[in-house]
């Protein structure tokens, strides 16, 4: 027999103690493996949906002279050298070396004309990528599917008298009103969008387009960079960052993140305490044991091998286990949190942090009780219960 | 030349109003090879003496030498060297490992030893057959009844043959035949040459000694004169 048979037949033989012990600290790491994931990838989550929420990077025609218009008020003369992006251009946007920080792309092609009297604008997108952009948007009825359906702003739809499903005459082309937007106080209730290559036909754009917006992802990465490399690719527009998009974007994102790490923080004192405490009284109770060890004859050495051994073995299940439940926890939460399924990646540091973390506690949690047990006379030690 | 020599120890438990003088000033001489009876009344401090005898309890005056060594002004890891080594420790109340089984608890003082795995089981099976438990090598400490307990924790204490041997009570929970069985053993253990100190409440094992001391009141009362030993 040596001493680590000793600390072996104490798991072994006394099963349900050693259960609810490993219970105790599993608990411990659980919850803070839960909560920490819990946060991580909602903040992830926060920061796709943001990322989605409007463009935040524009691309307009490049012009040669200076711009005539001051504070949304058009001056005129902007008209005469406007020139447009050359469609053929944009399918280098996905070829920038931060390419997958884009998001989305939504080309759009301007057109005025004239029915009842009124000048309207019209623009052209692509609706899927349009609706996937502006996700603020409510319509009444459905978004065009055909080339001839119109989705109509709310104070064009009351202006031009165009209900749900009427016709409205554009340019010699008949088109259906499919669907009208709720009123959403920006200059979108005063247009009428139509399908990208419809409007570049009728308005004799073809492969043109007057202007894109473009969602970014930029948790990580700087907007002014993915600007600089699309300025690069393509000639023909000027790339410029919504600045107030984007630093109010990076603002929300980081108060996210500060308020996850105080959670954080605080969950894994919380968590630390309960191993700390659980270890340490399960030690205390064994005093008596450590004065046998002691009136035998074991050095504190012996007897702290023994002890420790036996802690390491417990909390390097507890904390494998507790991550283990953790994370389906977290699956649980997440599941019942969001209504499409998460996307939960396995996190290898967070795996071996935790069960390093129940280790280091586990072991020091039981190295002071050890220790003074050791220290007592062993008479002492054995009269306690 | 005295083998173990208590000087004037004392021992006080508690502090202010709740101080408990459970030995008070004790001169004790026990030479070596001598079979040594201590008897005296509940509560009178043999336990107490003892363990200050055995290096497992120091005194809170008075020193203890073991073949002239203070064992009390020795380092802690020394002290337990000492103890595994010199000494073998049968208690009043067993104080077996609950989670190890018999020969498990045989062999305890074994396990920092440098004995071989072989050589370990061998001593502790001859230990157990010395008591005669070899038959339930394998049970644990509450598959066997108090008596057998009581064995177990002397075969433990005799397992590495040390020089001494402290027994606070070995004949406490047995019946009269294992109680010759369990004097009879220490008689032997005793002319093979180990020093025993004895605490019994029985004048009968008491009188298996070469001499008898009698403590009351944490004090001395009577005393034996050293007998004088053939070597
Ligand atoms: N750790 C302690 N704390 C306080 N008092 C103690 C302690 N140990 C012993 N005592 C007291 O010291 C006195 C002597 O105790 P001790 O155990 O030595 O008696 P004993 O002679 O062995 O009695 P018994 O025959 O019942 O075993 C008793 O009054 C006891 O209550
Ligand atoms: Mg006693």
């Amino acid at each position: 027999m040596k001493l680590h048979n000793i600390a072996i037949n104490n798991l072994r033989r006394r099963k349900a103690k050693v259960c609810f012990l490993v219970i105790g600290l599993l608990v411990g790491v659980a919850a803070v493996v839960a909560l920490l994931t819990t946060t991580q990838s909602m903040a992830e989550d926060m920061a796709h949906k943001m990322d989605e929420f409007g463009a935040n990077i524009l691309i307009t025609p490049r012009s040669e002279g200076l711009a005539l218009n001051y504070g949304g008020l058009d001056l005129g003369g902007l008209s005469f050298d406007q020139k447009e992006i050359s469609q053929e251009d944009l399918l280098t946007i996905k070829t920038i070396e931060n390419a997958a920080n884009i998001r989305l792309v939504s080309p759009k092609v301007f057109g005025v004309f004239e029915t009842q009297g009124h000048k309207v604008l019209a623009v052209g997108v692509d609706f899927t990528s349009e609706l996937a952009l502006k996700k603020w948007w409510k319509i009444n009825g459905t978004a065009p599917k055909l080339d001839s359906e119109i989705l109509i702003g709310h104070d064009a739809s009351e202006r031009l008298k165009a209900g749900l499903g009427s016709k409205l005459d554009i340019k010699d082309y008949e088109f259906t009103v499919s669907g009208i937007l709720e009123s959403t106080g920006s200059q979108d209730d005063s247009l009428v969008f139509m399908s990208l290559p419809g409007s570049q036909e009728i308005f004799d754009k073809k492969g043109k387009i007057s202007m894109v917006e473009i969602a970014a992802l930029c948790k990580n990465c700087p907007i002014s960079e993915i600007v600089r490399q699309l300025s690069d690719k393509i000639p023909t527009g000027k790339v410029t960052a919504v600045q107030q998009v984007v630093e109010g974007r990076m603002d929300a994102l980081h108060s996210f993140q500060r308020l996850s790490l105080g959670i954080s923080g605080l969950v894994l004192f919380v968590g630390a305490m309960v191993v700390f405490v659980t270890m340490m009284g399960s030690v205390n109770e064994r005093t008596r044991e450590i004065g046998i060890f002691s009136a035998i004859g074991f050095r504190s050495s012996h007897i702290m091998k023994i002890i420790l051994l036996e802690a390491f073995l417990v909390s390097f299940s507890a904390g494998l286990l507790g991550y283990l439940v953790g994370i389906g926890v977290t699956y649980g939460i997440l599941n019942a949190l969001s209504e499409h399924s998460p996307h939960l990646t396995l996190d290898y540091t967070m795996a071996v942090g935790s069960v390093f973390l129940a280790i280091l506690i586990g072991l020091l949690a039981s190295f002071y009780p050890a220790r003074a047990a050791a220290a007592m006379d062993p008479s002492e030690a054995l009269r306690t219960l | 030349m005295n083998y173990i020599e208590a000087l004037n120890v004392k021992k006080e438990f508690g502090e202010g109003d709740a101080k408990v003088v459970a030995v008070s000033s004790i001169d004790l001489s026990i030479r070596q090879g001598e079979f040594i009876s201590i008897m005296g009344e509940s509560g009178s401090g043999k336990s107490t003496l003892l363990s200050m005898l055995g290096g497992l309890l120091s005194p809170t005056r008075g020193f203890v030498k073991i073949e002239d060594i203070d064992i009390y002004s020795l380092k802690r890891n020394k002290l337990a060297d000492f103890r595994r080594e010199f000494m073998g420790f049968i208690f009043q109340s067993f104080q077996l490992v609950p989670y190890l089984n018999v020969i498990e608890n045989v062999q305890l003082p074994l396990a920092v030893t440098h004995h071989s795995e072989k050589e370990k089981k061998r001593l502790a099976l001859s230990a157990l057959e010395r008591i005669g438990l070899k038959d339930k090598a394998l049970r644990l400490p509450n598959q066997i009844s108090g008596g057998e307990q009581e064995r177990v924790a002397i075969a433990r204490a005799v397992v590495n043959e040390p020089p001494i041997l402290f027994a606070d009570e070995p004949t406490g929970n047995l019946d009269s035949r294992n109680s010759e069985e369990v004097m009879k053993l220490l008689m032997k253990l005793n002319s093979e040459g180990q020093t025993i100190v004895m605490v019994t409440h029985s004048r009968t094992n008491a009188e298996y000694a070469h001499r008898i001391i009698e403590v009351a009141d944490g004090k001395l009362k009577y005393s034996e004169a050293p007998i004088k030993l053939a070597v």
